[in-house]
């Protein structure tokens, strides 16, 4: 029973969304708030399970921990804008969760966003037994990287045989790339409108199997 | 007390958290620990702020009868409805105090329906955007079009029955090309969010302060 009303519910404000395709209307309104809504108060229940009730409150009241009062009372203190007079305050906790996120983000994106990528980019073109598709791909990747930064590095005119031919090359290896990520992407939306319709025909309707 | 402590605060936390990740001795850990502490517990304060905010708004409209004032209730209801169900009164659906919970029921079917289904109907939206971006109008639009169409076909059964070789051209493509320009451009973003980092930490970039008191 729970199962058929929930599958009930579900095709209703799934065709509601698609409604969306023809015009605007009030049905897709309605679901479209009750998203919101629905998705902050998932939020909030979760949040208090995960981090507050484990993190807080129950060191609080069995461990003594008063040492989480004060990023209990930092956190606080962002609800001060809502009161104008002093609204100033809420840029403390704001301050803190932002230097210290800044810090530890530094070393990290260095490693991930910058060391990892040059180390990943240092290949070696070939190695024996390897196909030689391959060994044309591990040239475009390794030369491909260099054009595209080369494209993207705007403190130089694209001008002269290596800015003005790697800017080239690198906007060619973009556009490659961007097909492909478009490509892939259109893939996995499609891959979830044949879910929705499975679920239309086949759970909903038992249309198919 | 209203700028100066706030960017001091961050130029203070920000250092620290950088030093503590280069020296690993017993000092810097407990830092860190206490940061992987407090920070989840400051930031769930952040969402009381978002959900003050969001219902002030739709109160808002709900008091001046603004236009389609009636759909906020279709906001306030169920965000707080939501706890209450999963905290303060966990109905059954099943009876007594058994699962299938009524806020199981509304994740599940509600909303997991309207997001999926939010997000399959973008197919329809890029397929338009396609069109116009698709077309062979120069030499690198062609090639957008080509990647593109090849990756899409190499995934699905048609790929293979125009030959054996065209699925491994389209891996081939994701594997090697995409993958370059991706690498350029995570290089890219990488050097902007470093530069961002050390701008917002010695307090070169103050947007964040907004404009609360002044």
């Amino acid at each position: 029973m729970y199962e058929t009303i929930g599958i009930w519910v579900g095709a209703f404000f799934t065709l509601a969304i698609y409604s969306f395709l023809y015009k605007e209307n009030p049905v897709y309104r309605l679901a479209e708030h009750l998203v919101v809504g629905i998705s902050l108060g998932y939020t909030m229940a979760i949040t208090y399970d995960v981090v507050l009730k484990p993190r807080l409150i129950e060191p609080l009241i069995g461990g003594h921990a008063w040492i989480l009062l004060i990023p209990a009372a930092l956190g606080l203190l962002y609800i001060t804008r809502f009161i104008p007079g002093i609204a100033w305050l809420s840029r403390y906790p704001i301050a803190f969760v932002m230097g210290t996120g800044m810090g530890v983000a530094f070393p990290l994106t260095m490693k991930s966003n910058v060391l990892r990528q040059l180390e990943a980019a240092m290949i070696p073109f070939y190695q024996s037994g390897m196909p030689w598709h391959v060994v044309v791909g591990n040239i475009v990747l390794v030369f491909g990287t260099l054009a595209a930064l080369i494209y993207f590095f705007f403190s130089k005119p694209h001008k002269g045989p290596f800015f003005g031919t790697g800017s080239k090359i690198g906007i060619w290896i973009i556009m490659l790339g961007f097909g492909a990520t478009f490509g892939f992407t259109v893939m996995g939306r499609i891959s979830l409108l044949i879910g929705r319709i499975q679920y239309l025909l086949g759970d909903w309707l038992h249309l198919i199997e | 007390m209203k700028r100066t402590v706030p960017l001091m605060i961050v130029m203070v936390g920000g250092i620290l958290m950088m030093v503590q990740y280069f020296i690993p001795h017993q000092y810097s850990q407990a830092i860190f620990d206490a940061y992987v502490s407090w920070a989840p517990i400051i930031a769930a304060f952040a969402l009381i702020l978002g959900v003050g905010s969001l219902t002030r708004v739709h109160a808002h409209k709900i008091k001046r009868k603004s236009q389609n004032w009636q759909f906020s209730w279709a906001v306030l209801i169920p965000l707080y409805a939501m706890p209450i169900l999963a905290h303060l009164w966990p109905v059954s659906l099943a009876g007594g105090m058994d699962p299938p919970s009524a806020f199981h029921f509304m994740f599940m079917h509600v909303q997991v329906s309207i997001q999926s289904t939010m997000f399959s109907m973008l197919a329809f939206y890029i397929a338009s955007a396609a069109f116009r971006a698709f077309r062979a109008k120069s030499a690198l639009a062609t090639v957008l079009l080509l990647s593109a169409v090849i990756v899409m076909l190499g995934q699905v059964p048609i790929g293979d029955l125009i030959g054996k070789w065209f699925p491994q051209i389209g891996l081939w493509i994701l594997r090697f090309p995409n993958l370059a320009a991706k690498r350029a451009i995570m290089l890219g973003v990488g050097f902007g969010m470093l530069a961002t980092n050390l701008k917002i930490i010695f307090g070169v970039e103050r947007n964040w302060l907004g404009g609360a008191g002044k």
